[in-house]
Order: C-alpha cells, then sequence, then structure tokens
C-alpha cells in the first residue's frame, strides 16, 4: 500500500480490535508472560516516579503500551542468541534475565549497576545473557547486529542475533545496508521492528513514503512478517514461526511489530504532535489489562479460568516486592570511584575477550532465576562481568 | 534599551527573522515541526510558515543534510537542522565530501549557502553516545566556516550573516546554554570573522568557545576575589580562527589557559596553542595550559560526568598553577 499523505493532512491512527479470544498455552507458560509484562510494567512506572524524584536523570524512555513485543518476542529466544536493543530496552533486558536490581541500579549512575552507571537507562549491557545494548544512535545496532550474525556463521555456532530497532530507524541508511548485507551474506539475524508509528513526534506516514515496512524488508529478499504487537499470543506464535525460519534457512527474517508508546517519547516529551484521544483509543488495546481479562475467561468449554483475581493480586505484589528490592538495592549501591574515571577507556592489557557465552553465568552475582523475584537487596555486584 | 530573553528565544527570533525577510530560507529536520523543535526552538513555526518551510524529515541524517546541500546549490537558504552533533555523524560524509569540497572541487563554479545547526556538548547526564563535543573535527575542514555563539548577542546575531555566507557555515549551539538568560543590546548585530574579549582583564588570558563560555566566566569571578584578574577571550567562530585577537590577549596578559569541552588529543585547544606557539612564543612567561574534557567517553553519572567535564573550579586551578 502506498498512501499519499500531503504534510498538512491530519493523520489518524486507529487501532486494531483490542486482544481477545482464548490463550492457547498452558498455565505456567501463560503467568510467566503475565508476570514479565507486569515486571517491565511495574519497573517502569516507578522509574518515571523516581525520575520526578530526580534519582533517574538524562534520558528516559519508557516502553510501557508495548510490552507484549519484547515478552512474547524474547521469550522464543534460546538463551544463546544474541539480542540488540535500542535506548527503550529495559523491558528486553528485564526478559532476556538481567537483574532488576542492576537495571535500577544503572539508572541510578551506580557503580552496581549492569554498566557501572557509566550508560544509564538507554545503554543496558549484559554479557551474561547476550544482550549488546542499549544503542541510543537510531538505527546503530543493526550493522551490529548483522556482523554478530556473521560471527556466528563463520565460526559454526548455531545462535541467531535478535535485533530490535523503532519505525524509525527505518528510514536510516543503516537498515537498508544491513538488511542488505544480511540477505546477501545469508546471515541468521531476526529483524525486529517495534512500529509503534511516531519516531519522537513524526507519525511513520511522515516519514515513509513506503509504510508498509515489510514490502521495504521483501525488497531485500527475506521473509517478512507484521504481526498485531499489542496480542502477545500473536506476538509470540509469530516470533516463533519466524526463529524457526531464521534457524532452518540461517538467513535473515524480518518482523514488524505493530504496536503503541503510551507515554511521551521521552521525559522531555510535551506530546504537541498527536491527540489525547488517540492514545486513549489505543490503551483499549493494552497488552497488559487485554491479556488478564483472557486469561481470566472461562475456556471454551466453561472450564476453569487459567487466572484468578486474587492469582493476580499476589503476582503483582511479588512483582511489586521485586521492584522494592530494585530500589532498595540502588539506593544502597555506591558511586563509582572517581579516581576510576579513565578506567575502560581501554582494555588492559593481557585481558582474554573472548566471546561471552550465555551458558557460563560465572561472575555473575547470585542472582536468582529472573522471575522469582525474591533477592537480596544487598548491594553486591550484578553485573555480569568482573 | 536591552531586554532580557533566554538564548532559546533569542536563536527562535533569529530564525524567525530570517524565515520571514527571505522566501528562499527553510528550515529542515527532524521534528522541527510538529513536535515543535527538539529544544522547542521551533515551536508554533509549523502554523505560521506551513510544512514546506519548516519540513520535518524522516530520520534521515545523510539523506537530509544532502538534500539541503543540493536545495543550496539549486538557489535556496536552507538551515538544516541536526538534532544533536552525535547524530551529525551519520551526515559526516556529505558535509565533508559535499558541502566542503564542492566550491574548490567545481573551479569555483557551484558555492553551497547552506547553514547547517546543531546542538552539541555534555553536561546533562545523557551519556556518551549524545554528549559529544566535535567542534573541533568540523573546525578542521576547509571549506566550511563553524561558528559557536555562546551569548545571547550571538545567538541572536550570527544566523543572519551565517545565511548571507555563500559558503556552508555549521552552528553549534552548547544546550547548556538554552535556558540561559541575558540582556539582548539594541544593536545586536554581529558579524562571523573575529574572536571577542568577554571581560577584560591583564593577568592571565583564558581562551574558550561555546558551553565553556559561561564556566569560564565564572572562574574568572573567583579569580578576581582572589585579586587575579583575568581576560576572557570567546573564540565564536572555530574556523576561520581569530589569531590576531588571541595573539594580543597573549601580548597583554603573558599567560594563557584554553579551555575546551573536545577532549584533549587532537582538540581546538591543542590548535589555539599551536597558533600562540607560531605568533605569540616570545610574550608568554609561562607554558600554556590547557584545560578539556577527560579522555574518556562521558559517563551517565553525574560525578562522573562532572568530573569529565571543565568546571570553574579546574580552570581556577589551571590559572593558579600558572602563579605557584
Ligand atoms: C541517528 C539519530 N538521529 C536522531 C536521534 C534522536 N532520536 C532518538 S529516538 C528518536 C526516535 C526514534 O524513533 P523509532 O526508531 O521509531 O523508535 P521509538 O523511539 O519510537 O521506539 C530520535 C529522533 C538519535 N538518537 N539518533
Ligand atoms: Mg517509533
Amino acid at each position: 500500500m502506498t498512501r499519499k499523505t500531503p504534510v498538512n493532512q491530519k493523520i489518524e491512527h486507529r487501532p486494531p480490535p483490542p486482544p481477545a479470544g482464548p490463550v492457547p498455552w498452558d498455565k505456567d507458560f501463560a503467568l510467566q508472560l503475565l508476570l514479565d509484562m507486569l515486571r517491565i510494567r511495574r519497573l517502569e512506572e516507578k522509574a518515571a516516579e523516581l525520575y520526578g524524584e530526580g534519582k533517574i536523570r538524562g534520558f528516559l524512555h519508557l516502553y510501557i503500551g508495548e510490552e507484549a513485543v519484547a515478552v512474547g518476542a524474547l521469550h522464543a529466544l534460546a538463551p544463546e542468541d544474541n539480542v540488540v536493543a535500542t535506548y527503550r530496552e529495559h523491558g528486553h533486558a528485564l526478559v532476556r534475565g538481567m537483574p532488576m536490581q542492576a537495571i535500577m541500579a544503572e539508572m541510578y549512575g551506580k557503580q552496581e549497576g549492569c554498566a557501572r552507571g557509566h550508560g544509564g537507562s538507554m545503554h543496558l549491557f549484559d554479557a551474561a545473557t547476550r544482550l549488546y545494548g542499549g544503542n541510543a544512535i537510531v538505527g546503530g545496532g543493526l550493522p551490529l547486529a548483522t556482523g554478530l550474525a556473521l560471527a556466528a556463521k563463520l565460526q559454526g555456532e548455531t545462535r541467531l542475533t535478535a535485533c530490535f530497532f523503532g519505525d524509525g530507524a527505518v528510514a536510516e541508511g543503516a537498515f537498508h545496508e544491513s538488511l542488505n548485507l544480511a540477505a546477501l551474506w545469508k546471515l541468521p539475524v531476526l529483524f525486529c521492528c517495534e512500529n509503534n508509528l511516531y519516531g519522537m513526534g513524526t507519525a511513520i506516514e511522515r516519514a515513509e513514503a513506503q509504510t508498509d515496512l515489510c514490502v521495504k524488508a521483501a525488497s531485500y529478499g527475506m521473509p517478512t512478517f507484521a504481526v498485531d504487537g499489542m496480542d502477545i499470543v500473536d506476538v509470540h506464535a509469530t516470533m516463533q514461526k519466524a526463529v524457526a525460519k531464521v534457524r532452518k534457512s540461517a538467513g535473515p527474517v524480518f518482523v514488524e511489530f505493530r504496536t503503541y508508546r503510551f507515554r511521551a517519547h521521552s521525559m522531555f516529551d510535551a506530546e504537541l504532535y498527536r491527540d489525547k484521544a488517540e492514545v486513549a483509543a489505543w490503551q483499549k488495546c493494552g497488552p497488559l489489562h487485554t491479556f488478564t481479562a483472557r486469561l481470566k475467561a472461562k475456556d471454551a468449554k466453561g472450564g476453569k479460568a487459567k487466572l484468578t483475581e486474587k492469582e493476580f493480586l499476589e503476582l503483582d505484589k511479588r512483582v511489586q516486592a521485586e521492584v522494592a528490592e530494585a530500589v532498595a538495592f540502588a539506593e544502597a549501591g555506591s558511586w563509582e570511584p572517581v579516581e576510576d574515571l579513565l578506567k575502560d577507556v581501554h582494555t588492559p592489557e593481557g585481558t582474554v575477550t573472548a566471546a561471552p557465552q550465555a551458558s557460563t553465568k560465572a561472575g555473575r552475582a547470585k542472582s536468582p532465576a529472573p522471575r522469582s523475584g525474591r533477592r537480596s537487596s544487598k548491594p553486591t555486584s550484578a553485573r555480569g562481568r568482573r | 534599551m536591552s531586554r532580557k530573553i533566554s538564548y532559546r528565544e533569542a536563536m527562535r527570533a533569529a530564525m524567525h527573522e530570517a524565515l520571514t525577510n527571505d522566501p528562499r530560507v527553510f528550515l529542515m529536520g527532524e521534528d522541527v515541526g510538529r513536535y515543535g523543535g527538539t529544544y522547542a526552538f521551533s515551536k508554533g513555526f509549523l502554523d505560521e510558515f506551513g510544512p514546506e518551510r519548516i519540513r520535518d524529515t524522516p530520520l534521515s541524517e545523510l539523506g537530509f543534510v544532502g538534500a539541503g546541500i543540493g536545495a543550496a546549490l539549486g538557489g535556496l537558504r536552507p538551515i538544516v537542522e541536526v538534532m544533536t552533533v552525535n547524530f551529525s555523524l551519520l551526515a559526516l560524509d556529505q558535509i565533508v565530501n559535499s558541502a566542503a569540497l564542492y566550491r574548490h572541487m567545481s573551479g569555483g563554479q557551484f558555492s553551497v549557502p547552506l547553514v547547517i545547526r546543531m546542538a552539541t556538548g555534555a553536561g546533562r547526564q545523557l551519556a556518551a553516545q549524545h554528549s559529544h563535543s566535535l567542534e573541533g573535527w568540523y573546525a578542521h575542514i576547509p571549506g566550511i566556516k563553524v561558528l559557536a555563539p555562546a551569548t545571547i548577542e550571538d545567538a541572536r546575531g550570527m544566523l543572519a550573516p551565517a545565511l548571507a555566507d555563500p559558503d556552508p557555515v555549521v552552528i553549534f549551539e552548547h544546550a547548556g546554554l538554552f535556558n540561559m538568560e541575558g540582556e539582548l543590546p539594541d544593536d545586536w548585530t554581529v558579524g562571523i570573522a573575529s574572536a571577542k574579549v568577554r571581560r577584560a582583564g591583564k593577568d592571565v588570558a583564558i581562551i574558550t568557545y561555546g558551553g565553556s563560555l559561561p564556566k569560564t566566566l565564572a572562574a574568572a569571578e573567583i579569580l578576581a576575589a582572589d585579586g587575579v584578574e583575568a581576560e576572557v577571550i570567546d573564540l565564536r567562530v572555530l574556523r576561520p580562527l581569530d589569531t590576531a585577537t588571541i595573539a594580543a590577549a597573549v601580548a597583554k596578559c603573558h599567560r594563557v589557559v584554553v579551555v575546551d569541552e573536545g577532549w584533549r588529543s587532537g582538540s581546538l585547544a591543542a590548535e589555539v596553542m599551536a597558533r600562540i606557539f607560531e605568533n605569540a612564543f616570545w610574550e608568554l612567561d609561562a607554558p600554556v595550559v590547557r584545560v578539556c574534557s577527560e579522555e574518556v567517553p562521558i559517563p551517565y553519572a553525574k560525578h562522573l560526568e562532572d568530573a569529565a567535564l571543565p568546571q570553574p573550579e579546574k580552570i581556577v586551578a589551571a590559572v593558579k598553577g600558572l602563579f605557584a
């Protein structure tokens, strides 16, 4: 569909019908994904609050509204796969298994953070879970994801590289160059486009002559999928297909997740470019409440629901406790000494820089399985390194 | 009668005037229109001048900067806004390989009357990828002029001569200055050829530009309380450098500190020092020293970011070191 949109014409983004219908997963798995969405939501709500208090500074980009994408998609990956993300990556880090404490401490700028407080919200890195950032240059992650996949291919590894980026990145040369390289060299990259319809204040219709992003990717000769990114069931199912395709063909696949950001682009955005009514309409598709409602509904045969209100409240309580612990951990954390300012600019001589192994969690703090939600709030190192 | 306005308002007024007075002028860049400008410089412009002249672009820095060059070649007077210097790296090829070279490469047939504006600098905890100060890089390139308005007057006045210039002009606006308020004199017209003395003194010349100017002026006040009168030179025009004003300040004060938010190695500060050695070496009573950013990507954590950047205390200490 090529759409001619005169620049001065008003653009309406109508949401799809809210996700509905039975959830075809067993209870455990369904609740695990619900839990992860809730963890992202509560973490970010807290982060917004802390930003207001001046505890978190700089740029903070919230993923609220888009949680189904990271959760549904990342649960289709294997631990040994690589992930490259953007500055809107709290959710990706969390779902991949980075402890919430390490994320929160990083946002505080404390040395117990995943990057010693060097990067903050936009630059979450974790060798242990093979998260290669946290890239805050739009489009910056695509070429390096392509290279990670090249390395895997040349070394006979089976891992794929999932690269997340926004609709805005599609306009960058880096997008086109990367897709072409990956297709040309048949590299196992999963290009995951989180199309939330805006790049900052610019609606996709004002940025793209061709708004069907799959058409672009297809022109490089790779399979494409488009999926309702508000529907975690569809997201996960589609991502599983896409992952299988990459593993089978060892070539790239492009997936467009159609989603929506409920909050401002960053904490500096006055949101002059969209109507409150549009946001409200999309909130009806909110991934958390729609999924919760689906889990609470009785199944087709009138049998038991997968989730009761009581269970939901318990889950939420657990998450709130995890968030509280993360905040306590960050509060109790310490500042990297100023004397270490010049450390880490270059790699110390004699350091062996082997590729990280997802399977070895050596050096990682005794962080409990990411979903347990229970951990000490004592600020031991929560980083994957050193 | 002078009046008090902010740097942001001054810049906005300058663009408003240019758009009003010259139909060839248009503003193009990411989120200049509907978003109201990343830093609200162009808020309201879209309604007033329309989408043809307040042109929101896709995230295509190479493309729209190059298109600006083409539009300038084609007879227009584009103001291309690159959101920040950090993203200008994606457009560097067009700036360095096209804009800067066309006049010479074409044997003088094609000039590129283009203005590129970009925010620059650190100090707001935006971390490494959003905190660059690469003015010195741009000042390395023959074929472009590089400006660094650091006062209300320059924010208001520099755009007009930049637009009148037949060659590409790159304007660096330090994001730490945007909320700064000051008096705008009645006659705010300025040239873009020379450095300016922002504070007269006799004991030491402190040479700086951009976001480091207020820090340097603050340092000068601290020094004054200790009986050291610093002359503060604002370079303003980073290419071509005003060697005469620099040399005059050295001849007057005999001691020099250069303050530059760029990293020390290969910095603009290094170039200023080289000019001093070439032109005013015998006037010096002490080695020239620099206060630059530490050679580390700018960290997020505030205490580390503060430690990485030039600060008034560091400038004071550097000056005192000259008298020790
Ligand atoms: C190369 C580059 N240009 C501009 C920016 C400033 N910027 C940061 S995020 C953003 C919007 C990106 O939109 P999109 O890719 O759709 O991702 P979203 O924020 O919607 O998740 C812009 C313009 C940047 N970080 N990098
Ligand atoms: Mg977007």
